[in-house]
């Protein structure tokens, strides 16, 4: 009997149509790669396996019975465990209480220490069960997620990019878990985008595409660069329609050698960049999540130090953040109010030289005219930033980043989440912005974006920048991305 | 702000009061006191005269505006200044030491010199949890909390060491001269602070709805992420500054007890203004204009509740019963307030896949 079925799974976020269809079939004693860009809706297929959203429509049946998962302690009792993307453990409390946490044991009794031992023997990883959870270095608290996910009775193991935060050596010792998981009779599904890798472990491979099946069959039939079309589109050969800017004008961005810490944690994620991006033209970068691209952009609009190296960049810069509701705009402020927010240095609402004021009248004047020219679908200047659409939000950040008229403008997945009307405007403002002669960099999750707005295109894999040749194909591209033909499979630069 | 705004804000205070006042005659009548003579006691005691109303009433409601301020102007960039008591009591012993020593000076340089000196002591009162906030992510919370201890522990020093009265037998300093001491309205207790306090909410009022500064601290308090990446704002700085003048307020609002009403130091100066001004500026929902009036009101109970002791011999502790339950009403009704222990840690979106 099949241990996992979903089928016919439809998915909504909003205007976004996440998961379209898709049906996938896991077999006993498996391993099964899922495999897809950013975006394509892996993560949201094993959530809809794990209770921990549901689907729009479609079954998840598991050992033939349709099953309705309210939530993942309804997947737990039936024999279903996940590791997540992000560290589920609690840093304050030990190794062996964490275990304990997403066992439903009791922390207080004497029993847990002979538990938690036979976990660890039973895995075959071990850790000290005294140690907080806050104190791993980052290969030992995957390896306590991994512990979790296995301490109860489980029989399917959804594992989300367990390795993407570790170095070669410490990421097979955790596939050699997941083997020897599936060879005592279990099943797992492995998400991951380090293609080498799902291909050397995996029996079978299923690939997504823009939430939908592009691929599914047994490992054997399939190599890399089947895969990598399969993930990025039949659309093939293509070549980049995008043409070079007319006349690209003084350099504006100029990196070199440059080096740039991890974002919030230690570890440096941008190694010897260099690149240049000049007046009127669009640099595109092309990545894969957590290579490095964020830290890029954050130290060119010049909210990251250099570690290192050297970075000039012409100002002023205008900066749209990848995430518009915490950190491009004030949710519960006017639009007024965000306007202002980015422009109270160069605005003319702002009064006086050293007790600087807000004329609040001209800030809603100059505001109404800032929505109208944006065409930003809003009843005022008055309505909280909160009560417009997807779409309409990203105009305003971007009419807000415009509006300083920037020499350089930088742009974060600047079409993320919005329906293609919405997106094609954004690209449209970009263009424009290039065009009236300022240097714009750009990052999307979607390579064709990339390929269709950029004149030039930079791949960032694994903290390395690198130019794209021009007239170069899309899977030339997504390989590069990917990494496939590097020496090190390891695009996370941790270390 | 709209009427119907300020409509709600004031049918709010209203029934928070009400109902704390409800409370309080159910709470006396249940315990077998005369519940009506207690309220007329304490509506006397407010109200009841034109003396009680400006040196009861207005005397009592100085501190607690200026305190209010001060925790409102923290509170709008999403700090909690705790501390306000600590920082009221340095600024009396300030004010104490300076007073004593200025004797021979003119009243009005003698008058700055004391108002200036308390403020300073309060914002300095303030630099060690704005540091640790700052530095080491020390919540303010707790530290200007602790630090309201180590005042009090230092005014018991002062007062039977170094600022001692001269015959060595009380613990409380020497009258400060008429010199250092404010200006009343003749026939009453009611001295020249009080017009400090109005005039200071007028200008916290402009600060935080008109200036760049105000703007970004309002900025700060609502998403601090935001503010920083798109506001390019340094929201620890303005965070921190607003702290500091938090504290200055309320270390100006222990200099003016001591020259306008006390005239000297002692122990228990305040009977917890320090914490009935939070209660002041969240019925006022951070407002500075309705500050004053928020402040008129809790003075008025504080007024009442010595006259209710006095006339029908509840404990004045009574009252707090109705300030508690306008606190409870206050923050049930502003989802701001509620929301105020939300995490600013940012979750994963569902869509990332």
């Amino acid at each position: 009997m099949l241990p996992l079925t979903l089928r016919g799974i439809h998915k909504h976020f909003g205007a976004v149509h996440a998961v379209r269809g898709v049906d996938f079939t896991l077999g006993p004693g498996e391993v099964h790669a899922l495999l897809g860009e950013n975006g394509a809706g892996k993560s949201t297929l094993m959530h809809i396996a794990f209770g921990l959203v549901r689907a729009d429509r479609g079954d998840v049946v598991v050992d033939g019975v349709a099953r309705a998962l309210r939530s993942p302690r309804e997947a737990r009792r039936l024999g279903v465990g996940m590791v997540h993307q992000h560290f589920t453990s609690v840093p304050a409390l030990s190794v062996a209480e964490n275990i304990a946490l997403a066992a439903g044991w009791s922390p207080k009794t004497r029993l847990l220490a002979k538990r938690v031992d036979g976990v660890f023997r039973r895995v075959g990883l071990a850790l000290d069960p005294d140690a907080p959870a806050w104190t791993l270095p980052v290969a030992l608290k995957q390896r306590l997620e991994i512990v979790k996910a296995l301490a109860t009775d489980v029989r399917i193991l959804l594992l989300d990019e367990p390795t993407a935060v570790l170095a070669p050596a410490e990421a097979d010792e955790l596939l050699r878990v997941v083997r020897r998981f599936t060879e005592q009779g279990g099943t797992a599904v492995l998400i991951t985008h380090k293609l080498r890798e799902a291909l050397a472990t995996a029996d079978t491979v299923t690939v997504l595409r823009r939430g939908q099946v592009t691929f599914s069959g047994p490992t054997a039939e399939i190599d890399a660069d089947s895969v990598l079309r399969y993930m990025i589109g039949g659309r093939l050969p293509e070549s980049r329609p995008a043409p070079p800017a007319a006349a690209p004008g003084a350099v504006r961005i100029q990196a070199e050698a440059l080096d740039v810490a991890r974002d919030g944690r230690g570890g440096t994620a941008l190694r010897q960049a260099t690149f240049s991006v000049r007046a009127g033209e669009i640099v595109g970068i092309a990545a894969v999540e957590g290579n490095g691209q964020r830290e890029l952009m954050r130290a060119a609009a010049g909210l990251l130090p250099p570690l290192r190296g050297r970075l000039d960049v012409t100002g002023p810069v205008g900066f749209v953040p990848e995430d518009r509701t915490t950190e491009g705009l004030i949710p519960e402020f006017s639009l007024t109010e965000n306007l202002v927010l980015g422009l109270d240095r160069v605005a003319p609402w702002v009064r006086g030289r050293r007790f600087r004021r807000i004329d609040w009248n001209a800030a809603r004047e100059g505001a109404a005219d800032i929505l109208r020219n944006f065409e930003v679908d809003a009843p005022g200047p008055g309505v909280p930033a909160a009560s417009l659409s997807g779409g309409n939000q990203q105009r305003l950040v971007i009419a807000r980043a415009l509006e300083q008229e920037p020499t350089v403008l930088v742009a974060e997945n600047p079409t993320r989440g919005l329906d293609i009307r919405a997106a094609q405007a954004v690209e449209a403002r970009l263009r424009a912005a290039a065009h009236e002669g300022a240097a714009v960099l750009v990052y999307s999750s979607d390579l064709d974006e990339i390929l269709q707005i950029a004149n030039r295109v930079l791949v960032v894999a694994g903290g390395t920048v690198t130019e794209v040749p021009p007239h170069a194909r899309r899977e030339e591209v997504g390989a590069m991305m990917l990494n496939v033909h590097a020496e090190r499979a390891d695009p996370s630069g941790s270390r | 702000m709209t009427l119907t705004r300020l409509h709600w804000s004031a049918l709010v205070v209203a029934s928070a009061f009400s109902a704390g006042i409800a409370i309080l005659a159910l709470g006396l009548w249940a315990s077998g006191y005369d519940a009506p003579q207690a309220l007329t006691a304490l509506w006397n005691g407010a109200f009841g005269s034109w003396y009680a109303f400006t040196s009861a009433t207005l005397l009592r409601a100085v501190p607690l505006i200026i305190i209010g301020l001060g925790f409102a102007l923290a509170l709008q960039g999403g700090a909690l200044n705790i501390g306000a008591e600590g920082q009221f009591y340095v600024g009396a012993i300030a004010a104490t030491w300076v007073g004593l020593e200025v004797g021979h000076w003119p009243l009005v340089p003698a008058i700055g010199a004391i108002v200036s000196v308390a403020t300073i002591a309060g914002a300095l009162w303030m630099v060690v949890p704005v540091w640790l906030k700052l530095r080491f992510g020390v919540i303010e919370v707790i530290s200007t909390l602790l630090l309201n201890f180590v005042a009090e522990a230092l005014v018991s020093l002062m007062v039977q060491g170094p600022l001692q009265e001269s015959t060595g037998v009380f613990p409380q300093s020497n009258l400060i001269p008429l010199s250092a001491r404010l200006p009343i309205l003749p026939g009453t207790r009611l001295h020249l602070g009080f017009l400090f306090a109005l005039a200071l909410s007028v200008v916290v009022w402009y600060v935080v709805t008109r200036t760049v500064w105000g703007f970004r601290l309002r900025a700060v308090g609502a998403s601090p992420r935001a503010a920083e990446i798109s506001g390019r704002i340094k929201s620890g700085r303005v965070l921190g500054t607003a702290l500091l003048w938090s504290g200055a307020l309320a270390g100006l609002a222990g200099g003016l007890e001591v020259s306008g009403v006390s005239y000297a130091l002692y122990q228990n100066l305040s009977p917890g203004y320090g914490f009935t001004g939070i209660a002041v500026a969240l019925l006022a929902r951070l407002r500075p204009i309705g500050i004053v009036f928020t402040g008129i009101l809790f003075g008025a109970l504080e007024a009442g509740a010595g006259a209710m002791q006095r006339d029908a011999g509840i404990p004045s502790v009574a009252v707090y019963v109705v300030e508690a339950v306008v606190i409870l009403v206050i923050v049930l009704a502003d989802s701001r307030l509620r929301h105020l222990g939300r995490s600013t840690v940012s979750r994963p979106s569902p869509a990332a896949a």
